[in-house]
């Protein structure tokens, strides 16, 4: 929001010359919840969260404003041969909004925190491929174990991982890989994080927070390229109802509305044509099939049968207004390093029902002996909307479908212990690599809600994990996802697009794979 | 017969006070026109669902979100998922009625009952049941359904116990401080003085004289009933899908108010038409059943 | 009348230590706990995050260690909120709920009272049925229609009063919400007024000093309002908790930082500390007042005395 600035200085200024015209420019963005913390170990995973610490704090690399890997801290880098050790050089200039400069010192100080068994970070896996982190993480190992160290006085942080990992640098965007303000931490302890003490190296920092309202944050004087920011501030408003922000962001009381509601938008692109933007991104919407014994979805022809039935256009167009795209795969089309996959779906409507019936029949099922299902999604509109689409469009095939639907946190918990046969899920990609979906169908993975086990397939996975090779990778890694798709290991339905309400008046905030739009980029156009 | 109420009047009442408050309910236009409307509501919803060419679960999927028309079979328009939106209405005004009618019983059984029992009885007794009274409203009753409905997953049959165990503490307070009122008046005095028993005065005295209130009360408490079922739905927390209640389309509509305002205005209207009624109705029994005018 | 006050005030100790224990239990037997996401965690962090929150320890023992906690005045840290203890949440919370609610309280008697009683003298005419309709109309609508439709109107499409937001309490930010609030206790109030005012007019004491030649506006003023107030001072309790219900979507479609919404959102994500804070919490307002409301009644009909 623009604001007209009212200084005591430039009202003095004022009488004796004709100053410029001052406009406070803040920016005033909507995010869908509130931040857990600005401790990066306690944060609980919204996608409104990383909006919010990327534009305090800055790890080794940063993103620019369309989704490429920028130098940050680190102004330089190299990695070894054998893609296991990383050696990252750290800017000079590189401070702390207190002055204090960004030392190696503050990322091992950082992920140790992080790791730190007694923090109890719910993300700190992220960081499992730096040798020892697991152990550290654990408890088995002290967190002196762990592969980061600081050499030169702290200029230089080397990295040394079990593995190697081609998105690692990837990673290092997560909030789970930024640096801590060590000195801060010791003076203060746990109260490091209280407004009055908090530092911050990203291009701004924090000076309010009003719980379920806002936080303020406004430039970080210290900020390596402070002169490029020309924000006077960023208001992040705490909106849970999504309706509520599509009115404010009418109102004109926001610049940048996220994740706008699906339904609005229609209207709103015939209405604000200009500031309605949706755009690919890394996330997939999908229904597990329990593979567990006993449960109907555990035969093949089952799962096949319902697989054929969902017609994906439908859900996408008609139910959802056009807000996903239809999906054939269960990793999301525009993946790096990746060829998105196909489920062979061949025939049109009429011949794959057919077939889907022949299946049910051959496995069993019959108007005497229908199909039943239990299926399990999480309360919310659009859920809702799709289970009941689904649950109609299997109807002809005689398979009935009790619908249950449960908060969040009991979703999870119960399709964790399996009490489903179809249950909705939805993965948004922590970092741009294919792995980061394929390994929720690995055996013994805990996201593995549905028990999918196939031993050619984790021997693929394990494979791609080892090879260095990109291209090589790509392969093993395609083809694990054509194997499970073959096995009909889930139902791929949708993919994520990212919707955003944007001020046009903004330059520097742009469409992107991952949906990431750091503040500092962003200015009023003149 | 004086115009003030005494004992006399007041047991002489008993038989026929059905039948007179019968009779004088009929000559009241806005009420009996109620009675008849509110009958024609319940009777839709109950046989509706058989007679519209549309099942609770079909989907049409030619017809997305389609506004009433008259072509297409679809008088009341289609909702976002393609099913026929008069269908969908008149079942949710089965569990939106049922609901509201199975928990206001409940609550008006055991609220005046206890309402009339702890004021008339007074002094210890009064005290340790409004106690009670008291626990219960401390415990925030909202957050006591929520809970229910977490603990025991979202069950119509919970949705009625826990919506008419709320709503039994208002009765119940408000039958009491009527009570209170009530019994220092003369007409009770003078039933103690005669011998008559507690029992009989609380059943034949007390309540019959507080009826005015209740029955305003009652007039409130269904539409209070429907809308906290409505609440249940806008958290999230109302019935299972294919199922459907007035609370849960107006929260599916009110997402569509600008889109598609025929999802919110359609169970609205049922919704509206029903709570006016029953304060006609509610209002013609006052007049009808209250002592004083007789 | 004092010592009265005192002996209730002493009987909700233990009232709140029913609430509190219902509360936790109920709490607990919820399935679901405060760390079951989306993402399944592994299971050492799983523990970690147990251990840290003493969740790992027998249900009785974390009962007693609330109650001790509690004794000290220490509502723990919230499970969700990490940089804030649920004291903090509702020291900043409440004051916003306070504010809201009673500003609506206050906008619903003042408005509720007055058209009841207008209903009541001028009953069964185009007034009456003006007023009583447009009540009607009031109850009929649940607040989360009114709500977005009050933000649509006056927020989007006229531009008068902001859309939502808190911006520190202006005047500007309270209207849409404390309106959208009130809308339905105005209704209710209103119904209940002009039926107990009507029973008051027909009551035979009234009829006396209409006999007795007093002029209808001294009959009104000094004889039928007082009485006919009783019932709403019946409902003040129920009222209150419609406002306190009524809140957590109130809060939620304007977002307003007040504490209605950590009740649910609590319950919801299963932040223990955080639903408990605000059921104790909430617990020993109600109790409060209700009694303030006990006392007014009392003040109000002289025909009621309390006993020591």
């Amino acid at each position: 929001m623009r604001k007209p600035r009212l200084i005591a200085g430039s009202l003095l200024l004022a009488s004796t010359c004709l100053a410029p015209a001052a406009f406070a420019e803040t920016l005033d963005i909507g995010v869908t919840g509130e931040l857990a913390s600005f401790d990066t170990s306690q944060v609980s995973g919204g996608v409104w969260e990383s909006q919010i610490l990327m534009d305090v704090y800055e790890g080794l690399v940063k993103k620019s404003p369309d989704g490429r890997l920028l130098p940050g801290m680190a102004t330089s880098w190299e990695v070894s041969d054998d893609g296991l050790t990383y050696t990252f050089h750290l800017r000079e200039d590189a401070a702390w909004s207190d002055g204090e400069p960004v030392t190696a010192e503050d990322f091992v100080f950082g992920w140790r925190h992080l790791l730190d068994p007694a923090n109890a970070s719910k993300y700190a896996y992220l960081l499992y491929p730096v040798a020892g982190a697991e152990a550290v993480n654990t408890g088995e190992k002290p967190p002196e174990a762990l592969g980061v160290a600081s050499l030169d006085d702290g200029r230089t942080l080397r990295v040394t991982l079990d593995a190697p990992t081609p998105y690692f640098l990837q990673q290092l965007t997560h909030y789970t890989a930024y640096p801590l303000p060590k000195h801060t931490l010791e003076r203060y302890g746990d109260d490091w994080v209280k407004l009055d003490h908090i530092v911050t190296n990203g291009a701004f920092t924090p000076v309010e927070w009003v719980s379920q309202s806002h936080i303020d944050v406004r430039p970080n004087p210290e900020y390596y390229d402070a002169d490029a920011v020309t924000l006077d501030g960023v208001t992040y408003h705490t909106i849970e109802d999504r309706n509520a922000g599509v009115s404010r962001f009418r109102a004109g009381e926001l610049d940048v509305m996220r994740e706008y509601s699906s339904s609005m938008y229609e209207l709103l692109r015939d209405e604000l044509p200009g500031a309605t933007h949706m755009s690919t991104y890394l996330g997939s919407y999908y229904y597990v099939f329990n593979h567990r014994d006993g449960h109907p979805t555990a035969d093949p022809r089952v799962r096949e049968a319902l697989n054929l039935a969902t017609r994906r256009r439908v859900l996408s167009e008609q139910i959802m207004g056009g807000t996903f795209q239809p999906a054939l795969s269960f990793v999301p089309d525009g993946i790096a390093h990746y060829d998105a996959q196909a489920m062979n779906l061949e025939g049109d409507m009429d011949a794959r029902m057919s077939r889907a019936r022949e299946l049910l029949e051959a496995a069993g099922y019959g108007p005497d002996h229908p199909l039943h299902l239990r299926l399990r999604y999480n309360t919310t509109d659009e859920h809702k909307k799709i289970a009941v689409a689904m649950a109609a469009m299997w109807r002809p095939l005689g398979v009935e479908v009790e619908m249950i639907n449960a908060e969040a946190t009991v979703h999870y918990q119960t399709i964790q212990e399996g009490d489903f046969d179809i249950a909705r899920a939805g993965w948004i990609a922590d970092y741009n690599d294919a792995e980061n979906f394929l390994t929720l169908l690995h055996t013994g993975v805990g996201n593995n809600y549905g028990a999918y086990a196939n031993p050619d397939y984790d021997a693929l996975l394990d494979r791609a994990a080892e090879t260095l090779d990109l291209d090589a990778r790509q392969q093993l890694l395609q083809r694990a996802e054509a194997l499970a798709l073959e096995d009909d290991a889930l139902i791929p339905m949708l993919y994520y697009v990212s919707r955003n309400l944007v001020n046009p008046a903004l330059e520097g905030w742009e469409d992107n794979i991952e949906d990431d739009h750091p503040s500092r980029w962003v200015h009023f156009a003149d | 017969m004086t115009s003030t109420p005494t004992t006399s009047a007041a047991s002489a009442a008993g038989d026929s006070l059905g039948r007179e408050a019968w009779r004088r309910l009929r000559q009241n236009k806005a009420a009996m026109t109620s009675l008849w409307l509110l009958g024609a509501i319940t009777l839709a919803c109950v046989a509706g669902p058989w007679l519209t060419p549309w099942g609770l679960a079909d989907v049409d999927w030619n017809a997305f979100g389609v506004a009433p028309t008259l072509d297409g079979g679809h008088w009341l328009g289609t909702d976002a998922n393609g099913r026929d939106l008069l269908t969908r209405t008149l079942h949710g005004g089965r569990v939106s009625l049922s609901v509201a009618v199975v928990a206001t019983l409940v609550s008006l059984v055991i609220g005046v009952l206890y309402g009339a029992v702890a004021g008339y009885l007074g002094g210890r007794v009064d005290n340790l049941m409004m106690r009670f009274v008291d626990i219960l409203y401390s415990l925030p009753f909202m957050f006591l359904v929520i809970l229910l409905m977490v603990v025991f997953g979202r069950n119509i049959l919970l949705i009625y116990a826990a919506i008419g165990a709320v709503e039994w503490l208002d009765m119940a307070r408000i039958v009491r401080g009527q009570t209170l009122a009530l019994k220092r008046r003369e007409f009770i005095e003078a039933a103690h003085a005669l011998g008559v028993r507690d029992r009989k005065i609380v059943t034949r005295h007390l309540i019959p004289n507080a009826i005015g209130p209740v029955i305003v009360y009652v007039t409130l408490t269904v539409p209070k009933v429907i809308l906290l079922e409505s609440f249940l739905s806008f958290l999230g927390l109302g019935v299972q899908e294919p199922l459907t209640s007035w609370g849960v389309l107006i929260s599916e509509g009110t997402d569509m108010m600008q889109t598609a305002p025929w999802m919110l205005l359609v169970p609205s209207v049922f919704l509206a038409l029903t709570l006016f009624c029953l304060n006609f109705l509610g209002d013609g029994l006052r007049d009808a059943l209250d002592p004083k005018t007789r | 009348m004092l010592s009265y006050a005192f002996k209730r005030l002493l009987q909700a100790i233990p009232t709140l230590l029913i609430v509190i224990t219902l509360a936790f239990f109920l709490m607990r037997v919820a399935p679901g706990g405060p760390f079951d996401g989306e993402r399944a965690l592994p299971p050492d962090i799983e523990a970690n995050l147990m251990a840290a929150y003493h969740l790992d320890e027998p249900l009785p023992q974390q009962y007693l260690r609330y109650l001790g906690d509690l004794l000290q005045g220490d509502f723990g840290p919230s499970f969700k909120y990490k940089d804030f203890s649920v004291t903090d949440l509702i020291q900043q919370g409440f004051p916003v709920s306070l504010e809201i609610g009673g500003l609506a309280i206050l906008l619903a008697l003042a408005l509720g009272l007055p058209l009841g009683v207008i209903a009541a003298l001028k009953r069964n005419s185009a007034v009456d049925y003006a007023v009583m309709g447009t009540a009607l109309a009031g109850i009929a609508i649940p607040n989360f229609v009114v709500a977005p439709l009050l933000a649509l109107v006056f927020g989007v499409i006229l531009s008068w009063l902001p859309a939502g937001g808190w911006n520190g309490g202006a005047l500007p930010n309270l209207v849409l919400p404390v309106l959208a609030l009130s809308i339905q206790q105005i209704a209710y109030i209103a119904r209940i007024m002009r039926a107990s005012m009507i029973e008051v007019l027909g009551s035979h004491y009234i009829r006396t000093a209409r006999a007795k030649g007093l002029s209808e506006r001294l009959v009104v003023w000094r004889h039928a309002i007082r009485p006919a107030l009783l019932p709403v001072v019946s409902y003040l309790g129920p009222a209150i908790a419609g406002i306190i219900t009524g809140s957590v979507v109130i809060e939620q479609i304007f977002g307003i930082p007040g504490i209605g919404r950590y009740f649910v959102q609590g319950a919801l994500n299963r932040d223990y500390t955080l639903v408990m804070g605000t059921v104790v919490f909430y617990g020993a307002l109600i109790v409060l007042l209700n009694l303030i409301v006990d006392l007014l009644y009392s003040a109000l009909d002289p025909q009621i005395r309390y006993d020591d």
